[in-house]
């Protein structure tokens, strides 16, 4: 059955309590191993509850389904966040979470495309762009109307891959492609390296229209989502200011916040915590 | 559910002392330790990485030596460009990022901008070969076969603490590109102190006659292990240590070989491109005829999976060794 229709209403209590579940699966899936990419897998559950209960047509039960809206996730090592909204939507069974980044589990710690639901491999950063422009440009061959999601991070935007491939979608026109850029504010080394600041105006400079926002709003994604609909010859970027572990305070204070690790013990009082002020919202 | 936790500790992607086959003493971060010792006699050196700093042991370099450490962002063609344009003021640049990341995103810039002008820059590459549980994006199991085809690079496979700082020594004396592998974090001493790291030569560890084998990298740990336990089994097996790749010591092999009755490669890396076909090459040209068995990764992509379970799986394990022998036997 088709999920979400191109020009639905959004309920963006239904979407926030989305979310709300994405993030308890992502606790789920981190107290498995005891460890994992959990800090932005939090920091995006607002945008993929977003994506995948309201914005992307896609069919559970068709995953490959020709004229289905794209979503690729180029930071293969958020696969957490992924595997959450998968289950949510029913295409991985909610049973399989707990063993995510275990031996021979198909939720790795960073995505392979053998997993349902998956459109390309990440983890190799500074892929998925490019490869969302061919996605873009073949879905126009094909007649399809079909639009194409990327995620990327802010990390992924020091690589050059990422400005090459930002420069041919605004020469090609690509009005169906989305980028959803993920400034969280950290990388492997810690706080962001680099200035990259304005964000919003070197994406504008490269021919995108461009919005900033909270990505931790759900009305402001919701919005934002709303706004790159428009077929107007150019695509669209959504850049995200969210917070690492947004939504579990031990996560959103954590130093370790690039890969957090604590012992088990500690993972069911921060879960306790989670669902104390979360109540009734599942 | 099966195995250990994918351990990721201080580290990224990694399985806790990824290089450790058994008890033996440690030396934490004995890269960064060499490069920092290094640094304050020799004012040229500058350290770089591409937003991979914790995780390649360079912090050290950079904690003595602020004003000399440039954080690139996740950047590697960058990163090895700017190494190329500081070696082109006289300084000498060692520049961290994963082996996946410095091989294949890079490779056009380490053959043009470091090879092709021979500057004296060099690479250092952490998680070689199956030292990773995060799958194809991560495990460098093809770059000693990429980097030893770029003419004039000198490509290094270190064995442990005690070779990884004396190599570090001698890269930084040798003038001219370099692509040296990692052993970070917790790495074994399995050498005995004290000895010159000789880029470019071969060093028998063990004599044996039955089965000679010929190792790289950490495999060098496993092969002495195994050729102890063999020993008990009372098969003769001796060890030659090839921690250099290129330039390769074809005669060392060429020698040791003659003196086995089969021969036995050990890499961390790929079966095709690396150690394995450089004995094969070496073997042929210098007229020695020995069977090789060669011991490594298979021609495929590999899995995620926690380091130890993808070790004994691909056969990298002392067990593994041990066994494949035994039953060439
Ligand atoms: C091409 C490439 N270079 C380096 C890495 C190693 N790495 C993994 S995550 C990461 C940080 C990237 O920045 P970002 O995605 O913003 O990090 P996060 O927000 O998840 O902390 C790095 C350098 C990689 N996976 N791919
Ligand atoms: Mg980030």
């Amino acid at each position: 059955m088709l999920r979400n229709s191109p020009s639905g209403e959004a309920d963006v209590a239904v979407l926030r309590r989305k979310a709300t579940n994405l993030r308890r699966h992502m606790l789920t899936m981190a107290r498995g191993q005891g460890a994992g990419y959990i800090g932005q897998g939090l920091g995006i559950a607002d945008l993929l509850a977003a994506l995948y209960f309201h914005e992307l047509r896609y069919d559970p039960e068709n995953l490959g389904w020709a004229d289905r809206d794209r979503f690729l996730l180029s930071t293969g090592h958020y696969s957490i966040a992924l595997w959450a909204a998968l289950a949510e939507a029913g295409i991985i069974p909610v049973e399989e979470l707990p063993t995510y980044g275990a031996d021979d589990s198909r939720l790795e710690m960073s995505t392979l495309d053998t997993t349902p639901g998956v459109e390309m491999i990440g983890g190799s950063l500074g892929h998925g762009l490019g490869q969302g422009v061919g996605q873009a440009l073949g879905l126009g061959v094909h007649r399809s109307d079909a639009r194409v999601f990327v995620e990327l991070s802010d990390g992924e935007m020091q690589e050059g891959s990422t400005w090459e491939a930002a420069m041919s979608a605004s020469h090609f026109r690509l009005d169906r492609l989305v980028a959803l850029i993920d400034c969280n504010g950290i990388q492997a080394d810690g706080p962001v390296v680099l200035d990259m600041e304005p964000v919003a105006d070197k994406w504008r400079a490269f021919g995108w229209e461009t919005v900033e926002i909270d990505g931790n709003d759900m009305q402001a994604v919701v919005a934002a989502l709303a706004g790159a609909r428009e077929k107007n010859g150019k695509p669209k970027a959504i850049v995200l200011r969210t917070l690492p572990g947004k939504g579990v305070p031990r996560i959103e204070i954590s130093e370790k916040s690039h890969f957090f690790r604590v012992d088990v013990s500690e993972w069911d009082g921060i879960i306790a915590a989670f669902e104390k002020s979360e109540g009734g919202t599942a | 559910m099966s195995g250990r936790p994918m351990e990721a500790g201080r580290t990224l992607a990694m399985g806790e002392n990824e290089a450790v086959a058994r008890e033996r003493p440690t030396v934490e971060a004995p890269f960064g330790r060499a490069l920092a010792r290094l640094g304050a006699a020799r004012p040229e050196i500058v350290g770089l990485t591409a937003d991979l700093g914790k995780y390649t042991d360079i912090l050290p370099f950079r904690d003595a030596f602020p004003q000399r450490f440039f954080n690139v962002g996740m950047a590697e063609q960058n990163l090895v460009a700017v190494a190329a344009g500081l070696a082109r003021t006289g300084l000498t640049p060692f520049a961290t990022t994963y082996g996946v990341f410095a091989s294949r995103r890079a490779f056009d810039f380490i053959a043009i901008a470091l090879a092709h002008s021979n500057l004296n820059v060099k690479i250092i590459a952490g998680l070689p070969g199956l030292t990773t549980g995060y799958g194809g994006t991560h495990q460098a199991i093809e770059d000693l076969a990429l980097m030893r085809m770029i003419p004039g690079l000198t490509v290094i496979d270190p064995c442990d603490a005690v070779e990884i700082e004396a190599a570090t020594e001698a890269i930084a004396d040798h003038p001219g590109p370099v692509y040296m592998r990692l052993l970070r974090g917790v790495v074994p001493v399995v050498l005995e102190p004290g000895q010159k790291f000789e880029i470019g030569k071969a060093r028998k560890l063990r004599e044996g006659t039955d089965v000679g084998i010929v190792s790289t990298g950490f495999m060098t740990e496993r092969a002495l292990d195994a050729a102890e336990g063999l020993a008990g089994r009372g098969v003769s097996v001796g060890v030659l240590h090839v921690p250099t790749i290129k330039p390769f010591d074809a005669d060392a092999v060429a020698d040791f070989a003659a003196g086995v009755g089969h021969v036995v490669t050990a890499e961390n890396h790929v079966v095709v491109g690396g150690l394995g076909s450089l004995v094969v090459e070496t073997l042929f040209d210098a007229g020695v005829s020995r069977k090789v068995t060669r011991i490594g990764l298979p021609d495929r992509f590999i899995e995620c999976g926690s380091v130890p379970t993808l070790q004994a799986r691909y056969g990298l394990t002392t067990e593994a060794m041990v066994a494949t022998i035994t039953g060439l036997l």
